[in-house]
């Protein structure tokens, strides 16, 4: 019980640090919106080509969107030292982990799908598609973080980290990206897509019990 | 305080960085009611063996253990607590809201948070914002941490750094009143400590 409530507590704390330094909030989804809505312009007055190639667009913005913020995951609480502190709590540090994870997708991964219907009809994304897509990103936005979780960890403790950061994540996010997108662009054509989703579900629950432990590990490499 | 003696122990410490040797062949046993300050100068590796026997860094060689067993399986970290250079708090966080994530994170211990703030003089300061307060406030808040959980071993790094005479005093009586209850302290300190009736040994480092 008590572990939950570790569990709640860290999720909480940075639910209400996120609140208060709002620009965290802000930065990766006005990211998101800002590549999305330049691509049209760039593509010019070509709606077939846009719409054809609109499920990609969304997901590669997602995926750098997710990038971008990947670095405040552990950022501050290496600098002010709350990490050390989390360390050396007597509970588990894999499940503080992933209340940490669980907040970070809370406040950037969450907002990305509320604001992707307004996006895909934009880009011109049929109607049918819609909600698989808005599906494809709840199973997958939760997975960049977790994944994104252990190369921060492991590179939190360097000054520069940020490029080989993703270097270490960004070929562990393609799959991700291929399933979501060729399911949306299955939908599109009126095709079955419970393979592709099938596939991201059991990629989201692997993440989920696998990534926590490593993350949690690197941390303590890193704080040495 | 858990009943039943607990101990904490090195046997052949070392620490080598950058090729240079801080210490080696180290030893040391802490009782119940029993403090160890770390002496040394500047650069001789005290924050070092600190960050070693919290388990952050290993050591090059040696061992450390925990009532006779390896720190890391046994349940050191549920009695042991750190105040290092960092002090681990959200300056966006006003000072309850960030002991309550404390308190979410430990075993709760003999006092409650409301008593403990007293007890180092910052009754009155939950709603006020971390960054709000000064360099000695905040290190006082870090020992706050210390009495809330239920810790046996305290490990501080320097822990009278930007308190005032008064803070520094009131430090030492809580220090000596942990070790009359059966608690361990480690600590470095450059300040001359004045623990009266606690059993102080001392390791030199340079």
């Amino acid at each position: 019980m008590s572990l939950l409530q570790a569990f709640l507590a860290i999720v909480r704390r940075d639910l209400v640090l996120a609140f208060r330094r709002r620009s965290e909030i802000a930065n990766p989804l006005l990211f998101f919106i800002l590549i999305i809505t330049l691509f049209p312009l760039g593509v010019g007055a070509q709606p077939k080509l846009l719409q054809a190639i609109a499920p990609g667009i969304i997901w590669v913005s997602a995926l750098l969107a997710a990038m971008l913020s990947l670095d405040g995951l552990f950022r501050s609480d290496f600098d002010d030292g709350s990490l050390e502190l989390l360390l050396l709590s007597p509970y588990p540090t894999s499940v503080l982990v992933l209340g940490k994870i669980t907040a970070h997708w809370l406040v950037t991964g969450l907002p990305l799908l509320l604001i992707a219907p307004l996006l895909a009809l934009l880009l011109g994304i049929s109607e049918r598609a819609l909600g698989t897509l808005l599906l494809t990103l709840l199973l997958g936005t939760p997975v960049l973080s977790l994944i994104g979780a252990i190369g921060v960890a492991l590179t939190v403790g360097l000054r520069r980290g940020g490029m080989l950061m993703s270097l270490l994540v960004l070929p562990l996010y393609v799959p991700v990206l291929i399933f979501a997108s060729s399911a949306v662009d299955m939908a599109t054509a009126g095709l079955p897509v419970s393979a592709q989703i099938n596939i991201m579900v059991s990629i989201l629950l692997l993440a989920l019990v696998l990534t926590p432990w490593p993350a949690a590990t690197a941390l303590k490499m890193s704080i040495n | 305080m858990k009943t039943g003696a607990l101990c904490f122990s090195g046997t052949n410490l070392s620490c080598i960085r950058d090729d240079r040797v801080l210490f080696e062949q180290l030893n040391f046993t802490l009782q119940q009611g029993q403090a160890l300050l770390l002496e040394g100068k500047n650069g001789s590796g005290k924050t070092s063996l600190l960050r070693i026997l919290c388990g952050f860094r290993l050591p090059d060689s040696g061992s450390l253990s925990w009532c006779g067993a390896d720190i890391n399986g046994s349940e050191f970290y549920e009695h042991m607590a750190y105040v290092g250079h960092l002090d681990g708090f959200k300056k966006e966080l006003t000072v309850l809201e960030n002991l309550k994530v404390v308190k979410a994170l430990n075993q709760p211990g003999r006092f409650s948070i409301e008593q403990s703030l007293e007890k180092l003089q910052l009754a009155g300061y939950d709603d006020v914002l971390v960054q709000a307060l000064s360099a000695g406030q905040k290190r006082r808040l870090s020992i706050v941490r210390l009495l809330m959980t239920a810790s046996a071993l305290w490990i501080l790094d320097e822990p009278f750094t930007s308190l005032d005479r008064q803070g520094i005093a009131l430090t030492e009586t809580l220090m000596t009143e942990h070790c009359a209850n059966g608690g361990m302290i480690i600590l470095t300190s450059h300040h001359d400590l004045n623990l009266s009736g606690v059993d102080l040994q001392r390791i030199n480092l340079s």
